[in-house]
């Protein structure tokens, strides 16, 4: 038994990765569930959104690096992000004056609005793979490593090395800035409150004069905040691959529904939770098992539960399950 | 005859094709009390929504201070000082009770500080939980989160759809004291209440609508007096 | 009744201009696809027409279809049972039993039974693992570049087609029990979710069906235009008027495939109809349009809804194998949610969604479409850019060409909803 050992390879393997990943979901699933609090539909172009807003991202770092601007260890991406946000942001308030607020004015029933955002999806997909091609991008640039795991070896004198990517410390580190302002904006600010009244009580907020039209407006531009953040984390971390982008609203939708659906503080914990299952269900566990478990107990085979190719499919069991036994989620958000 | 201070004068609307109000009249002095009661469907409520703007009408007018205001949106008139609380979902279950109250003050840009003293001195125990989810309090406090709310733009008109449905006698009372004691401050009080007895007693002008037409109009103490009106509507 | 008659005269148009313009053989290609495209359509539509239920899996019901007709025509591997296929049925078999202990555990305990169901749940999974590894490594050691896989029955392919109905079917009960009676939007994450994991194991697991390294050469319910060219009597026949032989075996060919196809979606078709029309149907639509109503008259909601979505989702398992059948190849690879599922809902939706004759006139219409854009759009571009300087720009843009569909589609699909929501041939 080595317990030292076991908890380091469990940190290495597991803990990091999964708070990075489950950093990138929550960030994800705090768009869809904005959307779902204030505009009242589930945004199926939110996968797609994420892509848009990371691709414009990706073009900006490519100018800023074509002119030698950089952040030194840190990624130009980085830089390249407010604009991002921005372009993004522009784009879905004007998808919402042109598309949406049609359905809003005629008080169109959720799942028209659904069914409208499986056409906005369409056609940011298209202009995605128009505009960048489909193929994998790795725009990641600067240091490769806070922590390497040969210098944690040498440092602790343990068997197993801890790494940390920059890419997982920014995730965490980004991910953790805007959850922190966008819950002290909802909680602390008049406009943020404005839109918490309105996701709770559209009428009554109608009666106390907060404008619908300037609440909707705020959201789109914090959602395309928070879906390029997200997006362009998880490309810093993976790659951007605009297919990927959209197979991320599955875990994304997971997240949300099983922290409650308009539930922000959900959202988060919903992304940790689909993450942490997700990650610890594919994982091979022989060498953590090999250091933890005592002589003769020790797993022949790899320990693994799913291959990672299954990996959809622990944030579908969590999801039904969440279906099966408490639909309103975790964090009883506004749904059935 | 100088204008009433808020009138909705011979309203005639609904809301699909067919119309809920045949021309009826409703009307309320400044800082008085007007309260409007009628059997089931006779349109009180529809006829306070008119008032408010909810409802399309196609004939007759409201004015506000002599204001011809029929054309304007629910939340224009809440601008000009007139604040509703409806009968339901009248909070905002999520958020706290001073988040309520700030809600209800949405519009203003000058201190709000001084008004929300004031609903904590006429509400005192919204004062003590004003950090507790609004959803999670009384039936009798939720209502006075609704009233406290609505007080909040200091609105020179308030009405109220049904504060005491659903409420107990001892908080029904309660709520009566203090909505007397808003008229008092100069603040015109329209409702409409299901406890017609009870309503009228505080009421300085009531109105009976039958059919989404006035039957009876009086003082308050008129119609309790009036044989026709108790044998009618108020059981005797 | 003159709209709907014009509109399927100009679809016929289409299809005969692309036939003039390009080849009858091109254009019978895009027919053959296009009644596949329109029996999904007729799926989708009893699920969202009939019952406003909101279906975005029909990729995986589609290739459920199409793993039923590898599981059903191709020949038995030999030796595979052997290897280790019992084995796998045994796990399976397993992972069942566990399952069901499960709920019934949950069903019939009280106390202490969320720690007895999981118990059941891991232990039954450990137990399904262990006898289920071995025999898959049994099975794809067989000849693993061709086969390393069970096979399937040996029966003839059309039989398939029903059996893909089954599986969609199996697999629409179980999404259906769980997230029907919430939300309408939680319906369609968990059809999303089970379209991926259908993708997934479809794409991993080679015992069943080789994974992405594709099945192909499945039997064909038609002729091989080889044969035919072979086939003394054909060419003559083809001579005697005058066609090319090779041309015309190709035409026969998708004439066959057509004639077939036509009369699965004519009997599609005619019970959809029948069904709309019946007090059942009504009974579906009145549910629709207020299920509060429906459900204090006593109707119940839920068993209905999945009665419907049972009965979409085995459509369009029907079409999927259809199109693997077509195809004679399944490749999970190319299963595009895009594609397969959205595709599908811009037809309903464009055509005229609660109407039959709508979601099958949106099915040729849009499947057609959908092949054409493409060269439209390269036709477009390259006469936009034309002018331009040549340079990155200019090749980028014509690159681009072949996501332009993407973008129509959802053009089209935004404008219809916005300008047209009843569709090309509304309800009635």
């Amino acid at each position: 038994m080595d317990l030292l050992n076991a908890l380091v390879a469990f940190a290495n393997f597991v803990f990091v990765p999964a708070v990075a990943y489950g950093a990138q979901l929550a960030l994800g699933a705090l768009g869809v569930t904005l959307i779902y609090g204030i505009l009242r539909f589930s945004n199926f172009a939110h996968g797609d959104t994420m892509a848009f807003g990371t691709m414009c991202t990706i073009l900006v770092t490519w100018g800023l690096q074509s002119w030698g601007i950089g952040l030194g260890p840190l990624p130009t991406a980085l830089l390249a992000l407010p604009v991002g946000i921005a372009v993004t942001g522009l784009f879905l308030v004007a998808t919402d004056r042109t598309v949406y607020r049609f359905y809003r004015r005629t008080r169109a029933a959720p799942v028209i609005l659904t069914m409208v955002s499986l056409g906005v999806m369409f056609v940011m997909n298209g202009l995605v793979r128009f505009i960048i091609g489909v193929d994998s991008i790795d725009f990641a640039d600067g240091a490769r490593f806070v922590v390497n795991a040969r210098d944690f070896r040498d440092a602790t004198g343990l068997d197993e090395g801890l790494a940390i990517r920059s890419t997982q410390a920014i995730t965490i580190v980004v991910a953790a800035i805007a959850m922190a302002l966008l819950f002290w904006f909802l909680n602390r600010t008049r406009t943020g409150k404005s839109m918490r009244a309105f996701s709770d009580n559209e009428d009554l907020a109608l009666l106390s004069g907060i404008n619908p039209e300037r609440v909707v407006t705020v959201t789109w531009l914090i959602v395309a905040a928070l879906a390029t953040t997200a997006g362009v984390l998880y490309g810093l971390d993976k790659s951007f691959m605009p297919f990927t982008y959209f197979q991320l609203l599955l875990p994304i939708f997971a997240a949300a529904v099983v922290g409650g659906l308009g539930s922000p503080l959900g959202a988060v914990a919903g992304g940790f939770v689909i993450a942490f299952s997700e990650v610890g269900v594919t994982y091979a566990w022989k060498k953590v098992a090999g250091y933890a478990l005592p002589e003769g107990l020790q797993p022949d085979g790899l320990a693994q539960l799913l291959s990672t190719d299954y990996k959809f499919a622990v944030s579908f069991a969590i999801l039904v399950l969440v279906l099966l036994f408490r639909p309103t989620g975790l964090f009883r958000g506004k749904s059935v | 005859m100088a204008d009433p201070f808020l009138i909705g004068e011979s309203m005639t609307g609904g809301y699909g094709a067919a119309n809920i109000l045949h021309g009826c009249t409703i009307a309320v002095e400044k800082g008085e009390i007007a309260v409007i009661v009628g059997p089931n469907g006779a349109g009180k409520s529809t006829a306070m929504k008119a008032v408010f703007g909810m409802l399309r009408l196609r004939g007759g007018h409201i004015r506000l201070e002599g204001e011809d205001i029929t054309a304007l949106s629910p939340q224009g008139r809440v601008a000009k000082g007139m604040a509703f609380v409806p009968q339901t979902h009248n909070i905002f279950g999520s958020m706290s009770v001073q988040e309520n109250l700030e809600m209800g003050a949405f519009l203003r840009r000058d201190d709000i500080r001084p008004t929300m003293e004031m609903v904590y001195d006429l509400f005192p125990i919204l004062r003590d939980k004003r950090n507790q989810p609004a959803g999670e309090l009384s039936g009798g406090q939720r209502q006075q989160v609704a009233v406290g709310r609505a007080l909040m733009t200091r609105p020179k008109v308030l009405m109220l759809d049904e504060p005491t449905a659903g409420v107990s006698p001892i908080v029904m009372d309660e709520l009566f004291d203090r909505i007397i004691e808003i008229a008092r401050t100069g603040i015109s009080i329209l409702m409409v209440e299901q406890n017609a007895r009870q309503a009228l007693m505080i009421a300085h002008k009531g109105y009976v609508l039958v059919q989404g037409a006035n039957r009876f109009t009086g003082t308050g103490a008129e119609l309790m007096a009036d044989p026709e009106v108790r044998r009618t509507f108020l059981g005797g | 009744m003159t709209r709907p008659v014009l509109l399927f005269a100009l679809v016929t148009g289409l299809f005969v201009l692309t036939g003039i313009t390009q080849s009858w053989s091109v254009a019978l290609t895009i027919l053959n696809m296009g009644v596949v495209s329109a029996i999904m359509a007729l799926g989708v539509n009893m699920q969202w027409g009939y019952a406003g239920l909101f279906n975005i899996g029909v990729m995986g019901f589609a290739a459920l279809g199409g793993l039923a007709v590898v599981l059903t025509a191709t020949a038995p591997v030999d030796g595979a049972m052997a290897a280790g296929g019992w084995r796998i049925l045994g796990a399976l078999a397993v992972g069942i039993a566990a399952l069901i202990a499960a709920v019934q555990a949950w069903r019939r305990m009280r106390r202490g039974r969320g720690l007895v169901v999981t118990v059941i749940v891991i232990a039954g999974f450990l137990l399904f693992r262990h006898i289920f590894d071995a025999g898959v490594a049994g099975v794809e050691a067989i000849n693993p570049t061709v086969q390393g896989n069970l096979g399937g029955l040996g029966l003839p392919v059309w039989m398939a087609w029903p059996v893909g109905g089954l599986l969609a079917a199996i697999a629409a009960w179980g999404i259906g029990k769980t997230a029907l009676g919430l939300r309408s939007d939680y319906l369609a994450i968990a059809t999303l979710g089970i379209a991926e994991i259908v993708l997934a194991v479809l794409r991993n697991e080679e015992w069943l069906d080789r994974g992405v390294k594709n099945v192909i050469g499945l039997p064909r319910p038609v002729p091989y235009e080889v044969d035919l060219q072979q086939s003394a009597g054909f060419v003559s026949w083809a001579q005697e008027y005058g066609f090319d032989p090779v041309t015309a075996s190709s035409i026969v060919v998708k004439l066959c495939y057509l004639g077939l196809f036509a009369l699965v979606l004519a009997i599609v078709m005619l019970l959809a109809e029948l069904a709309l029309k019946s007090p059942w149907g009504r009974m579906m639509r009145a549910i629709r349009d207020n299920e509060v109503a429906a459900g204090a008259m006593g109707k119940n909601v839920k068993a209905r809804h999945l009665q419907i979505f049972i009965i979409g989702s085995a459509v369009i398992g029907i079409a999927g194998a259809m199109m693997t059948t077509l195809d004679s190849q399944l490749t999970p690879a190319s299963y595009q949610p895009l594609r397969y599922t959205f595709l599908v809902w811009v037809m309903v939706i464009v055509g005229g969604s609660g109407n039959n004759w709508g979601a099958m006139l949106g099915g040729f219409l849009i499947w057609w479409l959908w092949v054409m854009v493409e060269p439209i759009g390269q036709g477009v571009l390259s006469a936009l850019t034309a002018p331009m300087a040549d340079g990155w720009l200019k090749a980028h843009l014509q690159d681009g060409a072949a996501h332009m569909r993407l973008l129509t589609m959802g053009v089209i699909l935004l404008l219809v909803l916005r300008f047209s929501p009843r569709g090309l041939i509304p309800e009635r």
